[in-house]
């Protein structure tokens, strides 16, 4: 418990180091602090489904997309830029509820295809529906007034908040029930339903919570960058770098998505600036080295002999 | 009649579709790998062609069984010394290992062949059949996968290395009590799906154009088809590729194209719902 404590304590330090950024640095490293909220938030919303319950989720990538278009469609109408962002949330809730009853029925390998085709359907569903979302050619967001600094501002605390509700969301799940049976399902289920787990409500919720904040996350980068377009908002690639960042933290812990992502955000923006042309190959590397060296996270590893 | 055109081009591209998709469910069924590979290899096989085709002038149709030889090897050797090490590791880790091998190899050939989509021209006519205007060059493409497909469905049923398959994938522990080295029979089965890939691809290079984005695109197809026809058998991937192609060339004829590939994948997205076992559905690689 010391340990927790001081983990805890780190933490915080983090958070407060984060949200101090643009009083201390330029632009670009505030840019840098809101994609480590955006990626802490997006690693920590995965590992719910992932992590905890062991599922091999892809569907983070639409609700993300999901997010997005309803945020900016909303925003579009007139709605007021956090309101939208809230509704999207609550739109992603439906939408998890809704498609999770369906699909969590599947396990391993055809719960995985089944995500990933959910991403693809919407995806095209959206290019196909020129009308409303402007198909392939995208849908432009109205750029919030303010100027670049302020606005930097507003999507930086944007993403910690919803960053900080993410991680709330798991302290608790981690101490709950609810934790304790999706940890149960993850190595047993059938195990897990015969003792009288309730599998499909727990994964359900677990599915949900993986859902709700990638909402909130999509609708305020479509804000935050003005412009979405199907290919981009709906990505398989999104759904796999936050599945990376879990097992490299630690998949099903509290801190191991945390550590994760910003190891992960941190090393992908050194090459991105170094090595442009050879950035996916080094990205595709550095995956299968984890997965192989590294099989159980940053935080497994036994320091001391 | 334009249903007659509708349907024949239907077929042309299903045929493409079975033999695009019987490697990818050969692993899938075996080795339980989804192999998110599968689409670059077939786009590798694909360039390998043109560019025999384009500095040497060697028939397309020829360097089929040489590329596809190089394909066994490259996937003999990524899956003895790489995925062998994680194979009965949950979805989510093979996944992940393939995923990180598809962006290398996605990376390599962008850096050595360039985004330019590419297609070899053949121009052999067209011939008229019943009202339908069928290219030459496409049915040859048709014949080729067809007779492909037929080949990996021998090779499994008559081969001793095919039974040997088929007995790892029935039970792998039996099967190493019967002195099959399970390994290297994963190794191989990877390589026949590479083998697939990089046969189907040389048969695309002449159909469409091909580009490394093409990937992403020909493993989504892979995907539905496996669901739609049934996992892990031959005949499962040629009912669901021919199904596919006749449902994309009418759903395109119906709606427009943009909206065949949605079908398809919300045909897919209720098949796994409502039928995951697919319209041929049981299970065993016969």
């Amino acid at each position: 418990m010391k340990n927790r404590r001081i983990a805890y304590f780190f933490f915080a330090i983090w958070v407060i180091a984060l949200a101090s950024t643009p009083w201390l640095a330029n632009n670009y490293i505030v840019k840098i602090a809101t994609f480590l909220a955006m990626y802490a938030a997006i690693a920590l919303s995965w590992n719910f489904i992932g992590g905890f319950a062991g599922y091999p989720s892809f569907a983070t990538g639409a609700f993300i997309g999901l997010g997005a278009y309803s945020g900016a469609l909303l925003q579009n109408t007139g709605w007021f830029a956090p309101l939208a962002w809230g509704a999207a949330m609550v739109i992603v809730v439906v939408f998890a509820a809704l498609v999770g009853k369906v699909i969590l029925k599947m396990k391993g390998h055809y719960f995985a295809i089944g995500s990933i085709a959910l991403v693809e359907v919407l995806s095209h569903g959206a290019s196909s529906w020129s009308r409303l979302t402007g198909g392939g050619e995208g849908l432009n967001v109205a750029i919030m007034a303010g100027g670049p600094d302020f606005i930097g501002k507003v999507f930086l605390f944007t993403m910690i908040v919803i960053m900080l509700m993410a991680f709330i969301a798991t302290v608790i799940v981690d101490k709950s029930r609810l934790g304790f049976g999706l940890r149960c399902i993850q190595q047993n289920e059938d195990a897990a339903d015969m003792l009288g787990v309730n599998v499909m409500r727990y994964k359900l919720l677990a599915f949900i919570l993986s859902g709700v904040f990638c909402g909130g996350i999509g609708a305020a980068y479509a804000s935050w960058v003005a412009y979405i377009s199907p290919g981009d908002s709906f990505s398989i690639l999104v759904t796999l770098k936050a599945a990376v960042m879990v097992l490299l933290g630690g998949a099903g812990t509290v801190f191991g998505p945390l550590i994760g992502s910003a190891v992960f955000v941190i090393f992908e923006e050194l090459i991105w600036s170094k090595f442009l042309d050879y950035h996916q190959g080094i990205l595709g590397l550095v995956v299968v080295l984890l997965i192989f060296f590294l099989p159980n996270g940053l935080l497994k590893i036994k320091w001391s002999r | 009649m334009i249903y007659t055109q509708v349907l024949a081009n239907g077929l042309m591209l299903g045929a493409i579709y079975a033999c695009i998709a019987v490697g990818f469910s050969l692993v899938w069924g075996v080795l339980s790998v989804i192999n998110l590979m599968h689409g670059a290899f077939i786009v590798l096989g694909g360039y390998l062609a043109f560019f025999s085709w384009l500095h040497l002038g060697l028939n397309p149709f020829l360097m089929i069984i040489p590329v596809a030889l190089v394909l066994f090897a490259l996937g003999y050797g990524i899956q003895r010394y790489a995925i062998n090490e994680v194979v009965s590791k949950p979805v989510l880790i093979t996944l992940t290992v393939t995923f990180g091998l598809e962006m290398i190899l996605y990376n390599a050939m962008n850096l050595a062949f360039s985004a330019t989509p590419r297609r070899i021209v053949l121009d052999l006519g067209v011939v008229d059949f019943g009202g339908a205007m069928l290219p030459l060059d496409r049915i040859a493409a048709m014949i080729l996968a067809l007779a492909l497909t037929g080949l990996l469905y021998l090779i499994l049923r008559t081969s001793k290395v095919g039974r040997a398959i088929v007995a790892v994938r029935m039970d792998r522990d039996a099967a190493t009590l019967m002195g099959i080295e399970y390994k290297k029979i994963y190794a191989t089965t990877f390589g026949l799906g590479a083998f697939m890939a990089g046969a189907c691809g040389a048969i695309v290079a002449v159909v469409f154009p091909i580009s490394t984005s093409l990937s992403g695109l020909l493993l989504g197809k892979a995907f539905v088809i496996c669901v739609i026809g049934g996992l892990g058998t031959v005949p499962g991937a040629l009912v669901g590729g021919l199904a596919l192609g006749i449902i994309e060339s009418f759903a395109g004829h119906w709606l427009g194209s943009q909206n065949a590939i949605l079908i398809g994948f919300l045909l897919m997205l209720v098949l796994l719902v409502v039928r995951p076992t697919g319209i041929i559905g049981k299970k065993g690689y016969e």
